[in-house]
């Protein structure tokens, strides 16, 4: 019954809480909450040819911390680049990146860390997804470290909670 | 409507502040760096951290105010989590055709 009342949980409760968030909490509202949670999946579904499975929630619990902590170090650093830019020049460089990723739900939240993240911009993936191209903003040190650092920080969680 | 404590209040101020001066510096970085890729990553700051310090203070200010937890702020983090790596993709990849269109058909593009 709840199986089938709500074949993708996660995107109900998303959609509830989404919901409640923008209104008041209050008995109408909370049905309503309940008619979006049931409805837009059932009426999304076919947009959604695909269906992506989150495992260990723990792994991604890990993977928000690590992503919420390089977002303010990497921004400070963007920021001391952009303020010492005159004087000395940040080292932009293309880096490809070789992907173990398939999943096009991975893909999406890769494209969403590396966004969030300043000082990488996602440019170009390959066709085959077999390679990733990302503009770095001041690369320091062998660029060799740095596509080990993204994958093992990024690509690895993912890898565990979409294609364990 | 509860006046608030001036701790809270002094709080709410540097929060705003600091996003005042991140997106200074995304501005600034938009105007002196030197190449269209380069600029790419300036306003990242704003988007990322900037944003976080003016939904904090909203959410401490307004939940203080009205004695209650105000969430709705932390949407505007996470809708544009989600929505910036479309725009930001899109500009790379125009620039990189161009780019591309301008140096030889096959040619890698390399440093900027």
């Amino acid at each position: 019954m709840m199986k089938r009342l709500f074949p993708n949980p996660l995107l109900s409760a998303a959609l509830a809480a989404l919901w409640l968030l923008l209104n008041q909490p209050s008995p109408g509202h909370l049905l309503i909450a309940l008619l979006l949670a049931i409805l837009m999946p059932l009426l999304s579904a076919p947009l959604r040819p695909q269906r992506g499975a989150v495992r260990r929630p723990w792994v991604l619990a890990r993977l928000i911390l690590t992503v919420g902590g390089d977002v303010q170090s990497s921004a400070l650093q963007v920021a001391r680049g952009v303020l010492a830019g005159r004087r000395r020049p940040p080292n932009g460089r293309f880096v490809r990146i070789p992907l173990a990723l398939r999943d096009a739900h991975a893909l999406a939240a890769l494209a969403v860390i590396t966004t969030a993240v300043p000082g990488t911009v996602w440019s170009e993936l390959a066709a085959d997804r077999s390679s990733l191209l990302l503009h770095v903003f001041d690369l320091q040190g062998e660029e060799a470290d740095f596509i080990a650092q993204y994958k093992q920080r990024y690509e690895q969680p993912l890898l565990e909670i979409f294609e364990a | 409507m509860t006046p608030l404590p001036l701790w809270a209040e002094i709080l709410v101020g540097a929060l705003l502040l600091l996003s005042g001066v991140l997106a200074l510096i995304s501005a600034l970085g938009l105007h002196r760096l030197p190449n269209f890729f380069s600029r790419m990553h300036a306003p990242a700051i704003t988007a990322a951290l900037g944003v976080w310090a003016v939904a904090l203070a909203s959410i401490l200010y307004f939940s203080l105010h009205h004695g209650r937890l105000e969430l709705q702020s932390w949407l505007i983090i996470l809708l544009l989590a989600v929505t910036a790596p479309v725009t930001t993709t899109l500009l790379a990849r125009a620039a990189l055709f161009r780019k591309r269109t301008e140096t030889e058909p096959k040619d890698r593009p390399g440093t900027m």
